[in-house]
């Protein structure tokens, strides 16, 4: 029994990190139908941003706290730039976005590499996060977990916030849904597209400053996030966050699970194979905004 | 083509999406060789039901064209049936020929053998197809290069060489010019002497000449089913159409064309 | 029957239909057979008198992955999928291949080198046994990336799963193998791959008249697999699979199963890969994980994109100057080839979609390009089909 919640929690977890990562997508992916390759290097722009406070501000329960809202802007600057220099102009070609942006990815990973040098960086983590908290019943659950499993849960219920009562929130909901009568109602669709972009990418910065807690820091630590950050989007279903929400914590407990019955590697087949199992089940995702299908 | 025709025959079809129910209960008959309209203001349900009879949207009900039955079939499935249908916006392979257009309609019969071979000549039945659109010298040119009327006609020229028995048109005149229209409706009679005909179309003149029997759909059910005169004298068509009964004939065209 | 449409358009377009080049079949047959005389003089007189050993052993390592891109061209420039991870075929073909190798160089009855130095294994593995005969292996680099690409495929494609989720997907599987391999280290040589492959067939790959049949061998291939790619493209199939990409739903109420079509394709493009892999084991001599994984196999996408995505020459010229420009630049300026392969993806992609084959059919019509019908859809049939 101890076990089995043991594994829970570590699916949790692994859950939390991958819908950190995965919830920017969801808006730009998702809503957008942006394929962004390069949201693995926006994590990473995050990460070396909590690295680089870390030189300036000794305190490291500080400099992480400084780091979230500086990592958001940072990443989403990045994201708005690369909106509006090319993804802009290739909306009608879904494809081709996904192999510029993989270029994109290429140039920021070697520019990581120019400016903080191949090997990896570490952070501190702050005192108290260190530690492990012993639940009733044997569990023991580190700090620093139970923290990106705050953060995951703080960034959804502020996004979904965002998105259902803000006015921005409107008009993205307006423009993803049906972006001509958006537009010939006054909303300005290029704006809200790049607000978008900004705030995805911002919570990519995010998930970068939560990984610090977990590992290194280097420079192709993106592209080993992107596809499992995809993958939750696809299997959840584009337009809706509560998609993502499910299957990052259905895959996160099925590859924990996986993992403590065989080994990392046969796990992540495993989740492979589950993935296009559903996707037989659902094509369209977990959650869908059904349209007719031909025009 | 001396295979016989054969009549649509719908009986109590249901469509909904997510708890909107797009088609109610539509109950039609249309007869071996006839030229159907369906028509109805937007949202009446006609390009759902035409997506319903095509396999392309889940239904319950009952759809038989002749004696085999639709529903529960893939698309490609009742396609080969003999069930052809074009789409409200023209949607020919623009990057390929006339030639290769027609070709490819005229293929889904052929094996593997044929097909891994290279096309020499025109078939038969693309030949005279091209004919009947009046395309023929237009064969080497690539479809996206047409005019938007000429598209149409390819589409319909598809169905043809499909050998389609069953000819679903989804607005094939809109966009087209009076002559374009003319001859489209004429294409329309003469294929539907070996060829059961249906035509969404909101265009009234259009129907006044070349529809044998109306359907007017409403809210995703049948409102009134008969000849030209006779619908446009229902006073429930009117009442649909204007919100209160006109003088017959003109009603419908205020709002649609 | 008489004809009804006048063709009204005519008349009030005095414009000729486009004139296209009056190429009869047998003036494409003799461009066909004539280029393919050049090629082959090119590969197999000018290559081995003009190059050193060390460089055609290198041009045997690019063609080998023109193979690939053959094959991504095929799929995607033609058929519209945009198969990420073709990385995984080559490594299976790759991996069949050598692994029947490094049994050979071992003898009959012993295991191969690595399983002895982890020392985790007291017998060979019973999922390696049927690699010792040539027999059962050769098929096998074909055969199994063929068989893998129709499961996935048919998985895949019968449930509409495309544009870009079948491109994450097939990424997926691309991440999913290379994992797998490196875990399995015991069995597979994890992260070194398998190496130091010594023999081909009783030839000593060490010797450079070996290498340069290897190189024969390789070069012979890619000519008959652009042959074959040639007929596909050309055929009734080649038409319809342009149909499917351009207009899937359409294909499918003219009574044809997409899926079909697009599978078939997938498939061919798999056994390509296949065989490039298994080629490229004797002539580069080692097979990691390294070769196969999601980096290399989007690598092998960006010469399709450069060279001309749905063009048959396109593809392989492309592959071959990128990885020759990748030779010659990383070894002196590792980061500026970086910088300079990303720059590359987004410019051509973004800027020139048609490849730098579109550069010379602009230069031949001298009419102005016209933009290809993947380029022509709608944003919303866009993310419709995606």
């Amino acid at each position: 029994m101890t076990v089995l919640i043991g594994q829970l929690f570590t699916g949790v977890s692994i859950g939390a990190v991958l819908l950190l990562i995965a919830l920017g997508l969801a808006l730009t992916f998702g809503q957008m139908g942006v394929i962004n390759m390069a949201h693995g290097e926006f994590i990473m722009a995050g990460a070396y941003t909590t690295f680089v406070l870390q030189q300036v501000i000794t305190a490291a329960g500080w400099s992480l706290l400084i780091a979230l809202p500086v990592a958001f802007v940072v990443a989403g600057a990045m994201g708005v730039l690369l909106e509006i220099l090319l993804i802009r102009r290739l909306y009608a070609r879904p494809l081709d976005t996904l192999l510029v942006t993989w270029g994109v990815s290429l140039i920021l990973q070697q520019l990581a590499r120019d400016i903080f040098g191949s090997p990896n960086v570490q952070t501190r983590a702050p005192e108290l996060l260190t530690g492990n908290i012993a639940l009733p019943g044997g569990i023991t659950v580190a700090n620093n977990r139970l923290f990106i499993l705050a953060l995951a849960g703080g960034a959804v219920v502020a996004l979904t916030v965002a998105l259902r009562v803000t006015p921005l929130g409107r008009r993205i909901r307006a423009v993803v849904q049906n972006r001509d009568l958006a537009a010939v109602s006054g909303i300005a669709t290029a704006r809200v597209d790049r607000m978008t972009f900004f705030i995805g990418s911002g919570l990519a910065g995010i998930a970068g400053v939560a990984l610090t807690l977990l590992g290194p820091i280097g420079p192709t630590m993106g592209t080993n996030l992107i596809i499992d950050a995809f993958l939750v989007v696809v299997v959840g279903g584009i337009g809706q966050l509560k998609g993502t929400v499910i299957v990052a914590f259905a895959l996160g407990v099925l590859q924990a699970s996986g993992e403590y019955l065989t080994t990392l590697s046969v796990a992540k087949v495993m989740v492979f194979v589950a993935i296009v199992a559903f996707l037989q089940w659902r094509p369209q995702g977990m959650f869908t905004l059904r349209t007719r299908s031909l025009a | 083509m001396t295979e016989q025709l054969h009549g649509l025959y719908v009986r109590d079809l249901r469509v909904s999406f997510d708890g909107f129910t797009a088609v109610d209960g539509v109950s039609l008959d249309v007869a071996p060789g006839d030229i159907r309209f369906l028509i109805g203001p937007n949202g009446a349900g006609k390009t759902t039901l035409v997506d319903a009879v095509t396999g392309l949207v889940k239904a319950t009900g009952s759809v038989r064209f002749g004696d085999r039955e639709l529903l529960g079939r893939p698309v490609h499935r009742i396609s080969r049936l003999g069930v052809g249908r074009t789409f409200q916006t023209s949607t020919v392979f623009e990057e390929l020929t006339v030639l290769q257009n027609l070709d490819i309609a005229a293929g889904a019969r052929r094996g593997w053998a044929t097909l891994l071979r290279r096309r020499h000549g025109v078939p038969d039945e693309v030949a005279e197809a091209l004919e009947v659109i009046g395309l023929a010298s237009r064969a080497d040119q690539l479809a996206g290069t047409l005019a938007h009327g000429q598209k149409q006609w390819l589409e319909i020229g598809m169905l043809l060489v499909q050998d389609a028995r069953l000819l679903l048109l989804d607005e094939p005149v809109a966009g087209m010019s009076h002559e374009e229209r003319d001859a489209t409706g004429q294409l329309l009679e003469q294929v539907s002497r070996d060829r059961t005909v249906v035509v969404i179309e909101h265009d009234m003149d259009f129907l006044r000449r070349f529809a044998r029997t109306v359907t007017v759909l409403h809210a995703g059910k049948v409102l009134s089913e008969g000849t030209v005169a006779q619908v446009q004298a229902d006073p429930r068509v009117q009442e649909v159409y204007l919100g209160h009964p006109v003088d017959a004939g003109t009603a419908p065209t205020a709002t649609e064309a | 029957m008489t004809t009804v449409a006048r063709d009204p358009v005519t008349a009030a377009d005095p414009t000729p239909p486009a004139a296209k080049p009056a190429a009869g079949p047998s003036r494409h047959r003799f461009r066909a057979v004539a280029g393919f005389a050049f090629g082959a003089a090119l590969l197999f007189a000018v290559a081995p008198l003009l190059l050193s050993d060390f460089r055609l052993s290198l041009l045997a390592k690019y063609l080998c992955v023109a193979m690939v891109a053959i094959g991504i061209g095929l799929a995607w420039g033609r058929g519209g999928m945009l198969a990420l991870g073709q990385g995984v075929f080559f490594g299976l073909g790759g991996y069949a291949m050598a692994m029947h190798l490094k049994l050979a160089d071992a003898g009959p009855g012993n295991m191969p080198d690595f399983m002895l130095l982890y020392g985790q294994l007291d017998e060979l593995p019973l999922w390696w046994r049927p690699f010792a005969s040539p027999w059962f292996a050769l098929p096998a680099t074909v055969l199994l990336p063929m068989a893998v690409a129709f499961v996935l495929g048919s998985l895949v494609f019968r449930r509409r799963v495309r544009g870009a989720y079948f491109a994450i997907l097939s990424q997926a599987l691309a991440a999913a193998m290379v994992i797998l391999l490196i875990g399995q280290q015991g069995t597979t040589g994890g992260t070194n791959g398998l190496t130091d492959i010594q023999g081909f067939f009783g030839y000593d790959l060490d010797d450079p008249v070996n290498q340069r049949m290897v190189y024969f061998i390789i070069a012979g291939t890619l000519l008959a697999l652009l042959a074959l790619t040639r007929h596909l493209m050309q055929s009734r199939y080649g038409e319809l699979l342009v149909a499917v990409r351009d207009g899937e739903e359409r294909v499918r109420f003219l009574g044809y199963d997409p899926a079909t079509v697009k599978l078939v394709a997938y498939v061919v493009a798999a056994g390509m890969a296949g065989l490039a892999g298994a080629l490229f084991v004797p002539a580069v001599g080692i097979i990691s994980p390294a070769m196969i994984g999601i980096v290399p196999s989007i690598e092998f996408v960006i010469g399709v994109a450069i060279g001309g995505r749905a063009t048959l020459l396109g593809p392989v010229l492309g592959a071959v100057a990128v990885a020759w420009a990748r030779t010659a630049l990383s070894e002196r300026f590792p980061g500026t080839w970086t910088y300079l392969q990303g720059l590359l993806f987004v410019v051509v992609v973004a800027f020139l979609p048609g490849g730098l084959a579109s550069l010379v059919g602009l230069l031949r019509r001298g009419d102005g390009e016209r933009r290809p019908g993947w380029l022509r859809r709608s944003r919303r049939t866009e993310a419709e089909a995606s």
